[in-house]
């Protein structure tokens, strides 16, 4: 009993519904794949020309060779589930102050073409069906609710053959 | 001026708990630094300069170097901050050896603390990662630390109760450590029968959100012995920040026989040379490290080159990383015990020194001469220290 008296005489003040818009630029490359899937629902990589790895999201410097990469390659709409969680604790996604609803399959997928992986959710939420080296699909947002962003994917689907 | 070697010769922690609310995030510090002053028998003139660091998004105040200038003890002096997101507080303690080796500075305070409570964890650490990429989908550490365990226990056939080993292990070992934050002896069965939070993580798996300081004194040779306790030496550091977006570690998965964890690998291959570190299992008689959720006290051991790949629960399970084995791990109750971010990476130097020094009080490991502390944080980075009793030969980065 003290101690739950002593914590309430210590004052805390709140940010309420603050707000702190930022602005980010997508540069050339981030632009051409986000404009690609808002458009075209189609997957753009870019690849490196000196050892020939091709990224995912999309980038202009290749870390490892420290090359500057130009040459955009299309990729499909399918891949592989590298690996994978089903996320059940609620929380709040900063960026849209809105709580994420849970549970969601939440992935790492390597799109069919690329070397490196993006993460996204994926429509299973029961761990026992999911499997590395499972197919998956990209579905995208309706037509007209594309808006420029990785959102514009809705979310990854299995292959159930 | 030539390059010195450094040693620790002052150590200051705060009471770690889940809401500090009796205090204000500068006098947090300051409860830290005074203790670390007090330790080495030193006032705030005779500090040299400041390394400080934090998240701060995590308490949204940005000019935290000057904003704390009172209650660091850095007003009038050269502070310079760091803040390398999980790392930080590792990267605090290398920023401040740095300034010593380099001969400009002789006693250098790092400083790393964090008020948790002051923000939602979860969100403060979505905001830390890549807007286009990372932020829409991402769902912080828990949900990015899952995907690492799936796969961990897909490619080895590690279990969750083999997880629950480390969370036992190290709460265990808490009981010992009078500023942990939680102090609980439990079982793996109670550790599996908590909640998912995102499957194969458990709320038991995870570390808690604290409020928390550590402060650091690094001396140079030229002073090192003329502190009250016999210094601490730095024998040797490295790190790694290899990628750039959250899905990026997984690109390694070609690597044969690699831990999907290059950085950890790189880092600890540069630090072993470095240290001459050939079996760090019989080479170490502690290790204070950076394990934010159960898996990690697996796959990290292997990463470290503590067992095979795979090898790491049966590691674990032998009882060699638990208090009285060949090299405990975490006799401080680790990260899964206490969890102030940026005050997390200097505690395991903070730890491993005090080890070394032979001062851990009831959770000190009888004659440890040797430790490894480390930091982790974000898209896999590592940070990686080994503290000895002994002086190195020489200066080793």
């Amino acid at each position: 009993m003290a101690d739950e008296t002593k914590k309430r005489q210590y004052l805390a003040i709140e940010s309420g519904e603050m707000s702190q818009p930022f602005r980010w630029s997508a540069g050339s490359y981030g632009s051409k794949f986000l404009t690609e899937i808002r458009d075209n629902k189609k997957f753009w990589g870019i690849k490196c020309p000196k050892c020939g790895k091709v990224y995912v999201p999309i980038r202009s410097v290749c870390g490892p060779c420290y090359t500057e990469m130009t040459e955009l390659v299309q990729l499909g709409d399918e891949g592989t589930l590298i690996t994978f969680s089903v996320v059940s604790f609620g929380f709040v996604d900063p960026s849209t102050g809105l709580q994420r609803p849970v549970p969601y399959g939440y992935a790492v997928i390597q799109l069919d073409g690329a070397d490196s992986y993006l993460i996204h959710f994926i429509d299973e939420t029961d761990p026992e069906k999911m499997k590395a080296g499972m197919r998956v699909r990209a579905v995208f947002e309706d037509d007209g609710k594309r808006t420029g962003s990785m959102l514009d994917i809705k979310h990854f689907s299995l292959i159930r053959e | 001026m030539a390059a010195k070697r450094v040693g620790i010769v002052g150590v200051g922690m705060t009471r770690q708990s889940s809401a500090r609310r009796d205090v204000y995030g500068i006098e947090l510090i300051n409860e830290a630094v005074r203790a670390a002053l007090d330790d080495a028998q030193m006032t705030r003139k005779d500090i040299d300069a400041i390394v400080i660091g934090n998240m701060d998004h995590f308490e949204g105040i940005n000019y935290v170097d000057t904003w704390s200038v009172d209650g660091s003890g850095a007003l009038g002096k050269p502070i310079m901050k760091m803040t390398t997101g999980g790392t930080t507080g590792t990267t605090v303690a290398m920023g401040a050896y740095y300034h010593v080796a380099s001969g400009m500075f002789d006693r250098v305070l790092a400083i790393g603390w964090e008020k948790n409570s002051e923000s939602d964890t979860t969100g403060a650490i979505i905001t830390a990662f890549d807007p286009f990429w990372d932020r829409p989908t991402f769902g912080g550490a828990v949900a990015g630390l899952a995907l690492e365990a799936t796969q961990y226990m897909a490619e080895t056939g590690a279990t969750e109760e083999d997880a629950a080993y480390v969370a036992v292990r190290d709460r265990k070992n808490a009981l010992n450590n009078p500023y942990a934050h939680l102090r609980m002896e439990l079982n793996i069965e109670a550790i599996m029968s908590t909640p998912y939070l995102a499957w194969p993580v458990k709320l038991g798996d995870m570390c808690p959100r604290t409020d928390g300081a550590c402060a650091v004194v690094f001396a140079s040779e030229s002073i090192a012995n003329d502190f009250p306790s016999p210094p601490a030496w730095v024998r040797g550091l490295a790190d790694r920040h290899l990628w750039a977006y959250t899905s990026d570690p997984y690109v390694n998965q070609r690597v044969k026989g690699g831990t999907w964890f290059p950085a950890m690998e790189r880092a600890t291959a540069e630090l072993y040379e470095k240290v001459g570190i050939t079996d760090p299992l019989e080479q170490f008689d502690v290790a204070e490290l950076y394990l934010p959720y159960s898996f990690a006290g697996l796959r990290y051991m292997e990463a470290l080159g503590f067992c095979e790949r795979a090898g790491a629960p049966a590691l674990v399970r032998s009882g060699a990383t638990d208090m009285g084995g060949k090299c405990p791990v975490n006799p401080s109750g680790g990260v899964l015990s206490s969890n102030a971010i940026g005050a997390t990476g200097l505690l395991r130097v903070a730890e491993a020194a005090l080890q070394v020094q032979g001062r851990a009080g009831d959770r000190q490991v009888p004659g440890a001469a040797l430790a490894l502390a480390t930091g982790f944080g974000g898209c896999y980075w590592s940070d990686e220290l080994v503290i000895g009793k002994e002086k190195p030969e020489k200066v080793r980065g």
